[in-house]
């Protein structure tokens, strides 16, 4: 039996020497263990990113290398600077040329006297619970982008800190009552606000804004519904963006984020200057317009001048006694 | 000046995490964050290879860049450092960081996401140095006593490499002389916008 033990070793051992002698000369050929490693290089240009697996809890951290902040980066600090300094100043500067060559749209037939209501204390209450947000929001973001090279210098670097601090949780809270404020937009309005033809004969004769056109609309004029459209979409994207950068890693990983953040900026810089210019004709810019929204009732003239049709649809439905015939009606006509 | 940088050799590294319990330990580092962690790439594949990562301490760093408050620094040594008492946690530096190093101690709360927390090069804060309140801030301020830091220094197998960028680049050189074989700096080039021949 010992032998028989003695002998598988034997044969075993000489099995061995000739694997051995059979792999030398291979082993001779000088073994590169990085010749099947991976390389860093070839990763980042397979996948712009390289990923791996992580021992401990935070997944996420598995992401080794992700180089495209970079363009993010020339987004954030150069190309998002040039869009919203461009759109606002730009905005800003054709409302003080038309200010100052136009003027305010005045009233032609002068005050009536008499006054129809335009929006209910409801709408007036949404109008301004969105519109008291979104300036809050548009100052503190348009803190974000360009405090640091134009406010941070003014004040220094603790008080700058202290009030980027709070415009951030500003922000941050308030997009939630303003978008509630969207939404109700967006349901208590979308009756007037669906373009059709008068819209187009409106465009056509450039709203009115140039002389003393005065184009037919109903209750919302093209300008109007313009506007209507870009709070309601340009309101939803800079929600559901926001959101995405306010709850980090919940359905978006880096890259989402930094496209969340680039729709978010620009959206919200043209929208700030879509709103300056509807600041404007609502206030300076014509008047006897921020009465609507002021007091919620506007004057028969202005209602006749800019809203015809919504005006006659008034008076066709509050009875003959509102629709009685008016000198100024016939004049005008 | 020394120009601080971290440079892990990735033919070396054992994926033992010794780094990154190191960095927990020594800097008291709170419940989910991490500031240095072990990425193994091809787990379990041919070409399999741990890198060690933390923060790179780059050059003209992204971070430092897109910051809105202004709160980064670089050190003489070229360490990038920010102060917590001016970050306002708005994630910008997180979305800009090419390596994953800011991370927030408040992930995911209605975007209130507390101070930034990142690796320090166990330089600590703006703070008095070895101050109490740099420590429970920052962690530990080991260079200001003239030490490396701690992660590199508990290298089980010297894979992980901190010093002067110099001086690290020319041990790696060395080493990839010597074994014939290296799979380079890890992160170099997005960091230092330089690699090593190897």
């Amino acid at each position: 039996m010992a032998s028989f033990g003695r002998s598988v070793r034997l044969a075993l051992g000489a099995w061995a020497l000739l694997l051995l002698v059979i792999a030398v000369p291979a082993g001779a050929q000088q073994v590169n263990p990085t010749a099947s490693a991976v390389k860093e290089q070839q990763l980042l240009q397979e996948l712009n990113r390289i990923q791996g697996r992580v021992s401990i809890p935070d997944q996420r951290s598995g992401v080794l290398e992700q180089p495209q902040g970079r363009e993010w980066r020339e987004f954030r600090n150069v190309t998002l600077p040039w869009i919203g300094g461009i759109a606002i100043l730009g905005m800003i500067a054709a409302i003080v040329i038309f200010y100052l060559t136009v003027g305010m749209v005045r009233l032609e037939a002068g005050r009536s006297g008499r006054t129809i209501v335009r929006f209910n204390a409801f709408e007036r209450f949404v109008h301004w619970l969105t519109a008291t947000c979104f300036i809050v929001l548009a100052i503190s973001g348009l803190n974000i982008t360009f405090g640091r090279p134009l406010l941070l210098p003014l004040i220094g670097f603790e008080a700058f800190s202290e009030w980027s601090q709070w415009a951030k949780f500003a922000h941050n809270y308030l997009s939630f009552p303003f978008t509630l404020g969207v939404i109700l937009i967006f349901l208590m309005w979308i009756g007037g606000n669906i373009p059709n033809k008068v819209d187009v004969e409106w465009a056509k004769r450039g709203g009115g804004l140039i002389g003393h056109d005065h184009p037919p609309a109903y209750r919302f004029n093209g300008g109007q519904k313009m506007i209507y459209w870009i709070v309601v979409i340009g309101g939803a994207v800079v929600a559901t963006s926001g959101y995405a950068l306010m709850f980090p890693f919940y359905g978006t990983g880096i890259e989402g984020m930094q496209m969340a953040q680039i729709v978010h900026s620009i959206v919200a810089v043209l929208f700030v200057a879509a709103m300056i210019a509807h600041i404007y004709i609502g206030t300076i810019g014509m008047e006897g317009a921020f009465e609507a929204m002021g007091s919620g009732e506007v004057d028969v003239n202005w209602a006749r001048e800019h809203h015809r049709l919504w005006l006659e649809e008034q008076n066709a439905r509050t009875g003959p006694n509102d629709g009685q015939p008016q000198p100024a009606t016939e004049a005008a006509e | 000046m020394a120009r601080m940088k971290f440079l892990c050799d990735a033919d070396r590294c054992i994926e033992c995490n010794a780094c990154v319990t190191a960095c927990k330990n020594e800097h008291e580092v709170p419940w989910g964050i991490n500031r240095r962690r072990v990425v193994t790439i091809n787990d379990g594949k041919p070409g399999e290879r741990s890198i060690s990562m933390a923060c790179m301490h780059c050059t003209d760093a992204p971070c430092a860049a897109v910051c809105p408050v202004n709160c980064f620094y670089t050190t003489a040594d070229g360490v990038v450092l920010h102060s917590k008492d001016l970050c306002i946690g708005c994630g910008y530096c997180f979305y800009a960081c090419p390596f994953g190093a800011p991370q927030y101690p408040k992930v995911g709360n209605f975007g209130s996401r507390g101070k930034m927390d990142k690796c320090t090069y166990c330089a600590g804060g703006p703070e008095a140095d070895g101050s109490k309140e740099e420590y429970e801030k920052y962690g530990a301020n080991r260079l200001a006593e003239g030490k490396l830091p701690l992660c590199a220094e508990m290298c089980s197998t010297k894979s992980l490499l901190a010093g002067d960028g110099e001086i690290i680049a020319q041990i790696y050189k060395e080493r990839v002389m010597k074994r014939g074989y290296g799979s380079g700096a890890w992160g170099w080039k997005t960091a230092y916008r330089e690699t090593i021949e190897s």
